[in-house]
C-alpha cells in the first residue's frame, strides 16, 4: 500500500525465547508469595514487604516480556507514554490521598 | 431508607417517570422557545424534504469519515449551541440588573429557573461550545498540517461525532421534558445527590456528559495516534507546525483526564441509581472525593481548550507577520510544561474547602509556576511581530485582542492562585469574571480567529474581513463592559450565582455588565451576517490558489476546499515551514508527472447509528425506562458487531479520477494567473 495509514510500526513480537523467560519468571514470582501465604508462615514486615517487592517485579516482567516495552527507538514511544501515564497516575492518587487526609484532619470527619 | 423507597416504588414500566406533568407546557418562556425550535425544526426537515436533499445528506455528511466534513459538523454544532448558551447568559445578566430588592422587584425568573440557566449555561458553553470549536478544527486542521490523508480511525472519528451531538441533543430534550440540574456545573454532591436532587436534571447532565465524554476521550486517543504515526515523511517532531503540537499536548491531556470524569461520573450515577454510597454524607461516603475527583480532570480540561488555542495564535502570527515564529523551540517546551503542570494544580480550585497550610502552599506555588511558560508563549508572539511585516488581516486582529485580553486574565488568575487572596475571592464574581477572561480573551477568541484563517481551506472562500473586523472589535470592548463590573462586584461582596439581591450599591456595575452583554449580542449577531454574506459573496472572495494568505504550512499547499483526499502526492519535508520553504525554492504548485491510486475509506453508517442507540439509552436511563434502555444498549452493541463483519471499508481511488480534480485545480489557477496579469496590464495602461 502506497499510504501512509497502515505502517505496523509499534506493535512488536516477542521471540519463543523471551515468551520461555517470561513465563518462568512470572510463574515463579507468583509461586513465592503463594507459598509464603499457603503455608502459613509467621505475618511480618518481612513477608509484606516480599510479597510487595514480587508484584512490582512481576509488573515488570509482563511489561518488558509481554508487552515488549524497551528503550530500542522502535519502542521508546510505548515506553515513554507508559513511563508519563505512571507518573501522571501516581501524582493523582498521591496527591488525592494526601489532600483527603488534610481535608478529613481538618474538617474532623469521623469524630 | 428514603433512597430505596424511591427506587422500589419508582417507576412505571412503560414510560418510567415520564408523565405529561413533565413538559414544562405551563412556563410561558420555555413553551415560546419550544414552539420557535419546534418550528425552525419543522422548517428545515421540511426544506431538506423538499428539495430532496436527504439522500444528499445522508451519503455526503452524516455517514461521512472525511475529517474535513465531520469538523465542518462540530463547528456548526457549536454555532447553535453558542446560541442556547448565550441567550441563558442574557437571560442571567437581564434578571440580575432586574432582581434588585424585594421592594423593587425579584426579576422575572423564579429561583429553580435560574438555578437551571446558570447551570446550562456553564455546562452547554464549555462541553457543548468550546470543546465542539476545538475539535472541529482539529478534525479540519490537523490532518492537512501534517501531510496525511485522514485521521488514524475514520470511523472512530464519525462515532466520536455523532455521540458528542447525542449529548447536545439530551442536553436540549432537558429544556422542554423534565428539568436540567440545578446544581452548578459540576454537581458537586451532597446536592447533586439523590437526597436533594431526586428528579431528572442531574440524570440529564450525568448522561449528557457522560455520552459526549466518551466521543471526546475516542477523538483525543484518534488524533493522537494519527499525530504520531501518519505525518508526512521527514516531518520530524520538531519540526510539526505548532498548532499540531499544541493538539498533540490537548489529546494527551484528553486521554489522560477524561477517563477520571467517565469514573466520577459513573460513581455519581451508581449513587443516584442504585443506592451505593461514594459521596453521600453518610455510610461511609465523602462528597469532598468528588471534587477532589472532578478537578483532576477539570483542570487538565481548562488547558484542553486553551492549549490548541494557543497554536492558532502561533499560526496566525508567523504568517502576518511576514516571519519565522520566534523561539519554536521554547514555545514547544512551553507547551509540554504546561501539559505536565496542569496536573498538579487541580486543588487551587478548592483552596478553601478544608485543605491545610501545606496542601495550599503547595498547590498555590504550583499554579503560578505555570504563568511562566504561559509568559513565555506570550514574548514568542509578541517577538514574532517585533520587525515583522505584520498585516493587520481580522485572524490578527483576534490575536491582538487576544495578548490584550488575556494577559489580564492571566494576572488575575495568579492573584487568584495565592490561597490567602483566594479566601476572599473564592465563590465570588471575581472568580467568574477571572475565568471568563481566559476563557473569552484566551480560548474563544483563539478558536475565532482559527475559523476566519482556515474557513477558506475548509470551504474555498474568504469570510467577509470588514464584518469579522467588527465583530471582533465589538466582542472585546463588549467583554470589557460585561466582565470588568464583574472583578469590582466580586470585591464589594457579590458571590456568584445570586438570583437576587439586596444590596442597591451593586445595580449599576450589574447594569454595566448587562450593557457588555448586548455588545456581545451584537458581536455575535454581526458573526452570523458575516458568515450569511460571505456565502452569498462567494464568487468574490473565492480562494482560487489553496493559499489565500500567504501561508507557510503544509494545509494551504493544496486546494480550496482541499479534495477528498487532501494531497494528490503526500509531501516530503524539508523544513518547518514547509510550503513556505516550496514557495522560496520554486517547488510549490508544481504538477506531478504521474498519479498514483490512493487508498481512502469509505463512508459508514455505524457512527451515527450506534451513537442513536446511545441517545436511547441515555433518554430512558434518565427517566428510568428500563426496557427502552436495554434497547438501547442492545442496540449499540449489535450495530457494532454488524460492522465489525463488515468487509469492504476501504476502497482505491482510480488515477484518472485524481487526475481530473487535480487538472481542474490547475486549470483554475491559470485562468485566475492570465486573468490577474490582464487586470496589471490594464492598471499599469491607465496612467500613459
Amino acid at each position: 500500500m502506497e499510504d501512509n495509514h497502515a505502517n505496523p510500526g509499534g506493535a512488536a513480537h516477542g521471540s519463543l525465547r523471551q515468551y520461555t523467560i517470561g513465563l518462568i519468571l512470572s510463574i515463579v514470582l507468583t509461586a513465592i508469595p503463594f507459598g509464603l501465604v499457603m503455608t502459613g508462615v509467621q505475618a511480618s514486615l518481612m513477608v509484606f514487604t516480599l510479597i510487595i517487592l514480587c508484584a512490582i517485579a512481576q509488573i515488570f516482567v509482563q511489561l518488558v516480556f509481554f508487552l515488549h516495552m524497551s528503550m530500542e527507538s522502535e519502542q521508546i514511544w510505548n515506553t515513554t507514554s507508559a513511563v508519563f501515564i505512571v507518573l501522571i497516575v501516581a501524582i493523582l492518587v498521591l496527591g488525592s490521598i494526601w489532600i483527603m487526609q488534610h481535608l478529613n484532619h481538618n474538617m474532623l470527619m469521623g469524630h | 431508607m428514603a433512597n430505596n423507597a424511591t427506587i422500589i416504588t419508582d417507576p412505571d414500566p412503560i414510560f418510567g417517570r415520564l408523565t405529561l406533568d413533565s413538559i414544562p407546557y405551563h412556563d410561558p418562556i420555555i413553551l415560546t422557545t419550544f414552539l420557535v425550535a419546534v418550528m425552525v425544526g419543522v422548517g428545515v426537515v421540511g426544506a431538506i424534504l423538499y428539495y430532496g436533499k436527504l439522500k444528499y445528506l445522508w451519503d455526503e455528511w452524516l455517514t461521512s469519515v472525511d475529517h474535513k466534513k465531520i469538523g465542518i459538523m462540530y463547528i456548526i454544532a457549536a454555532f447553535i449551541m453558542l446560541i442556547r448558551g448565550f441567550s441563558d447568559a442574557l437571560l442571567m445578566r437581564t434578571q440580575q440588573v432586574m432582581a434588585v430588592s424585594e421592594v423593587e422587584g425579584l426579576g422575572y425568573l423564579p429561583p429553580e429557573h435560574y438555578d437551571q440557566i446558570f447551570t446550562a449555561h456553564g455546562v452547554i458553553m464549555i462541553f457543548f461550545v468550546a470543546m465542539p470549536l476545538i475539535v472541529g478544527l482539529m478534525n479540519i486542521v490537523v490532518p492537512l498540517q501534517i501531510g496525511a490523508r485522514d485521521v488514524a480511525f475514520p470511523f472512530l472519528n464519525s462515532l466520536s461525532f455523532w455521540l458528542f451531538v447525542v449529548g447536545t441533543l439530551l442536553i436540549n430534550a432537558s429544556l422542554y421534558i423534565g428539568e436540567f440540574a440545578s446544581t452548578g456545573w459540576l454537581a458537586y454532591p451532597p446536592l447533586s445527590g439523590l437526597e436533594y436532587s431526586p428528579w431528572v436534571g442531574v440524570d440529564y447532565w450525568l448522561w449528557a456528559l457522560q455520552i459526549s465524554g466518551i466521543g471526546t476521550l475516542l477523538s483525543g486517543v484518534n488524533f493522537f495516534v494519527t499525530i504520531i504515526r501518519m505525518r508526512a515523511p521527514g516531518m520530524t517532531l520538531m519540526k510539526m507546525p505548532v498548532f499540531t503540537w499544541t493538539s498533540l499536548c490537548a489529546n494527551v491531556l484528553i486521554i489522560l483526564a477524561f477517563p477520571i470524569l467517565t469514573v466520577t461520573i459513573t460513581l455519581l450515577t451508581l449513587d443516584r441509581y442504585i443506592g451505593t454510597h461514594f459521596f453521600t454524607n453518610d455510610f461511609g461516603g465523602n462528597q469532598m472525593m468528588y471534587v477532589n475527583l472532578i478537578w483532576a480532570w477539570g483542570h487538565p480540561e481548562v488547558y484542553i481548550l486553551i492549549l490548541p488555542a494557543f497554536g492558532v495564535f502561533s499560526e496566525v502570527t508567523a504568517t502576518f507577520s511576514r516571519k519565522r515564529l520566534f523561539g519554536y523551540t521554547s514555545l514547544v517546551w512551553a507547551t509540554a510544561c504546561i501539559m505536565f503542570l496542569s496536573f498538579i494544580v487541580w486543588l487551587h480550585h478548592f483552596f478553601t474547602m478544608g485543605a491545610g497550610a501545606n496542601v495550599n502552599a503547595f498547590f498555590g506555588i504550583a499554579t503560578m509556576v505555570i504563568s511562566i511558560p504561559t509568559g513565555v508563549k506570550i514574548f514568542n508572539w509578541l517577538f514574532t511581530m517585533y520587525k515583522g511585516r505584520v498585516v493587520y488581516d481580522s485572524p490578527m486582529w483576534w490575536t491582538v485582542a487576544f495578548l490584550l485580553v488575556f494577559t489580564i486574565g492571566g494576572m488575575t488568575g495568579v492573584m487568584l492562585a495565592i490561597p490567602a487572596a483566594n479566601f476572599v475571592l473564592h465563590n465570588s464574581l471575581f472568580l467568574v469574571a477571572h475565568f471568563h477572561n481566559v476563557i473569552i480573551g484566551g480560548a474563544l477568541f483563539g478558536y475565532f480567529a482559527g475559523l476566519t484563517y482556515w474557513f477558506p481551506k475548509a470551504t474555498g472562500f474568504k469570510l467577509d474581513e470588514t464584518l469579522g473586523k467588527w465583530a471582533c472589535a465589538l466582542w472585546t470592548v463588549g467583554f470589557f463592559f460585561a466582565f470588568m463590573p464583574l472583578y469590582a462586584l466580586g470585591f464589594m461582596g457579590m458571590t456568584r450565582r445570586l438570583s437576587y439581591y439586596d444590596n442597591p450599591a451593586w445595580n449599576t456595575w450589574l447594569l454595566i455588565a448587562g450593557a457588555g452583554a448586548l455588545i456581545i449580542l451584537s458581536a455575535i449577531c454581526v458573526q452570523l451576517y458575516q458568515i450569511f454574506a460571505s456565502i452569498r459573496d462567494r464568487k468574490q472572495n473565492r480562494d482560487v490558489t489553496g493559499d489565500p494568505w500567504n501561508a507557510r504550512t503544509l494545509e494551504w499547499m493544496t486546494a480550496s476546499p482541499p479534495p477528498f483526499y487532501n494531497f494528490a502526492v503526500l509531501p516530503t519535508v524539508h523544513d518547518r515551514d514547509e510550503f513556505h520553504y516550496q514557495k522560496e525554492n520554486g517547488l510549490a504548485y508544481q504538477i506531478p508527472e504521474r498519479y498514483k491510486k490512493i487508498h481512502m475509506p469509505k463512508n459508514t453508517w455505524a457512527g451515527i447509528v450506534i451513537a442513536g442507540f446511545s441517545l436511547i439509552m441515555g433518554f430512558a436511563m434518565v427517566w428510568h425506562i428500563w426496557w427502552m434502555a436495554i434497547v438501547g444498549a442492545v442496540g449499540m452493541l449489535v450495530s457494532y458487531i454488524v460492522y465489525t463483519f463488515e468487509r469492504n471499508k476501504d476502497y482505491f481511488v482510480p488515477v484518472e479520477t485524481v487526475e481530473k480534480i487535480e487538472n481542474k485545480r490547475y486549470e483554475r489557477m491559470q485562468k485566475q494567473t492570465n486573468k490577474d496579469a490582464f487586470d496589471n496590464d490594464e492598471i499599469t495602461a491607465m496612467p500613459a
